[in-house]
């Protein structure tokens, strides 16, 4: 059975299962939102191994063109959905064009660069609503019948199209054109003797990643009801980089992992106010980004390849040591 | 008149034989770094089916003169020809594509890949294209043939399975020479293949290096003058980036200019070293 299957058919146990062990849905789709944001950004980073800290403009630019479609044009919500894939894709060529030449940190910084002028645009641009956003994005329904204002029925719909995304990203890494990313991330120079157009794939992996990361912003955008300033914002390609870190960069689960854990503890962390401890009373609601600067620390300094590239590196260390015969 | 009209005829009618038995041909290559002169005005002709070694001390240019060739550096000046076409502005992958593959001189694999996986890469080039990213799974798993073919043409079927960073050093060399081969180049660029290598796996690579390049045409750059001598039908001494001497093993080894050059630097060296 293909990776991308297994993935496809736990994640979708997983994803039937939790609204019914009573988790919220609205919680719930913003995890999956976050998640496919998180998949999408590893697809590129993970795979390619190029760093791009400019991933919050597709996200955020998904979810002001699905708001704006969804609340001024009145798109059905299937079309404001896909207008942010469309979104995600020609911003990504636009940027990717301008940076995917560039190696290491010369990409970041481009791609930082460039999601700032988005950032910017955003403040000023009349259609995003300024500092106010866009607020009440109504969710309509699907296909014209089914009213997506019930939680569940929303849930049902997100919960199909980030699987359908995220299966979509790890079959395309198991297609020849995924081995040759891996191939290109491993040796690039010798990608290239053997006939390789290395940027051209480069930049097809970096406008499928921008256009997924537009679909997460949409689908985002369309569960709370909101597309505000914090969704370009630098801060939110630096989270996208914690999750998919903290879970496992360039693994197919691990950032999906790191998704969920990053967005649990932001909404434990906000509701759990002021705490006594010791002579000091912290207020946790307003020292988010101070605990997931720490987990950070943790995670450089303790397990580097995250959650589950660490427990994939423990598994092929126990059958390594089994191989040659010596005990585990 | 009429007579004149002949010899001219005759003369480029030789002059095109010439031309159709080379394969590759450098014109007045140069390259400068900063003011330092790595490659000053280079004249190279391979011919067709031939083993030429590019040989010559440490620091001559050589690789240098390989990465122009094969356009990973840009030259400063001079022109490049393969099989009549000027190649000099091309990209690399794209000289590839026209069958001018190259192998480096840290061995080129794809580490983290399986052995397999290493081959298939270089076989599917011609199937996948960049915005082919979905399915195209049927296409290459046609190409399964031919990776065992390349497999066992290369003795690694018992490594297949191995991730290729974890195979010992000769056989990555000789997973390097495989993938270079299974891409079916018309020009194979050997950047040192034997180099960091044991006696035997010298002996057994030179004997692939042989037996792969019947129907090829091979340039290679070498240190191991056995292993030159061996196979190599032509050889280019390069010195400080000019080439001084030119021809067989036989002819080359007696130019005094490159016996200067050797035992000079060698000489040097037991001067520095008292």
């Amino acid at each position: 059975m293909r990776q991308s299957s297994v993935l496809l058919v736990g994640l979708a146990i997983a994803g039937v299962v939790a609204p019914l062990s009573g988790l919220y849905p609205l919680f719930l789709m913003k995890c999956l939102a976050f998640a496919l944001f998180a998949a999408a950004f590893n697809f590129f980073t993970g795979y390619v191994g190029l760093l791009s800290i400019g991933h919050a403009a597709f996200f955020g630019m998904g979810a002001y063109v699905t708001g704006h479609a969804a609340k001024i044009w009145g798109f059905p919500t299937e079309l404001a959905l896909a207008t942010s894939l469309g979104a995600g894709a020609v911003l990504g060529l636009v940027i990717g064009g301008m940076a995917i030449r560039r190696q290491g940190i010369y990409f970041a910084m481009i791609t930082l660069a460039m999601a700032q002028m988005i950032y910017f645009f955003c403040v000023q641009a009349p259609f995003t609503g300024a500092e106010d956003g866009l607020q009440r994005i109504p969710r309509g329904t699907l296909l014209g019948v089914f009213d997506l204002g019930n939680d569940m029925a929303l849930y049902g719909v997100v919960l199909v199209l980030a699987l359908a995304a995220v299966w979509a990203l790890q079959r395309i890494m198991e297609a020849p054109f995924g081995h040759v990313l891996l191939a290109i991330r491993d040796n690039e120079a010798r990608a290239i003797s053997l006939g390789y157009d290395v940027k051209s794939y480069k930049l097809a992996a970096f406008v499928l990643s921008a256009a997924v990361a537009g679909l997460a912003g949409g689908l985002k955008a369309l569960t709370l009801g909101l597309a505000s300033l914090p969704d370009v914002h630098w801060t939110q390609s630096g989270a996208v980089i914690l999750m998919c870190l903290l879970g496992g960069l360039g693994t197919p689960l691990g950032p999906i992992i790191g998704a969920i854990l990053v967005v649990t503890l932001e909404g434990k962390l906000a509701s759990m106010g002021a705490v006594q401890i010791g002579p000091l009373a912290i207020d946790f609601s307003t020292k988010v980004p101070i605990v997931i600067g720490l987990i950070f620390m943790c995670c450089v300094l303790l397990f580097r390849k995250g959650i589950v590239g660490e427990f994939i590196a423990a598994v092929e260390r126990q059958s390594a040591q089994r191989r040659n015969g010596r005990p585990a | 008149m009429l007579d004149r009209n002949a010899s001219a005829l005759a003369l480029d009618s030789a002059t095109a034989a010439a031309r159709a038995d080379t394969v590759l041909e450098a014109r007045g290559l140069k390259k400068e770094f900063h003011g330092f002169v790595a490659v000053a005005g280079v004249d190279l002709s391979v011919r067709r089916g031939s083993i030429h070694a590019l040989i010559g001390p440490n620091g001559a240019g050589k690789t240098t003169v390989f990465n122009l060739l094969t356009r990973f550096i840009a030259p400063t000046a001079g022109r490049i020809n393969f099989e009549g076409e000027d190649i000099t502005s091309e990209l690399p992958a794209a000289l590839a594509r026209r069958g001018i593959v190259r192998s480096f001189q840290i061995s080129a694999i794809f580490p983290h890949l399986s052995v397999h996986e290493n081959i298939r890469i270089a076989l599917q080039q011609r199937i996948v294209s960049p915005l082919r990213f979905w399915g195209g799974g049927e296409a290459v798993s046609k190409l399964e043939p031919r990776t065992s073919d390349v497999l066992e043409q290369f003795e690694l079927e018992n490594v297949a399975h191995l991730r290729a960073g974890e195979l010992a050093y000769g056989q990555k060399r000789t997973l390097e020479l495989a993938t270079t081969v299974a891409t079916d180049p018309k020009l194979m660029l050997l950047d040192e293949p034997t180099q960091g290598l044991g006696h035997e796996d010298v002996d057994r690579i030179t004997d692939l290096i042989k037996r792969v390049a019947a129907g090829r045409t091979v340039l290679m750059v070498e240190h191991n003058m056995r292993m030159v001598a061996r196979i190599a039908d032509r050889i280019s001494v390069l010195r400080r980036g000019e080439k001084i001497a030119e021809g067989s093993y036989d002819e080359v080894s007696v130019d005094p200019q490159v016996v200067e050059a050797y035992l000079g630097s060698r000489a040097r060296r037991r001067e520095q070293t008292p």
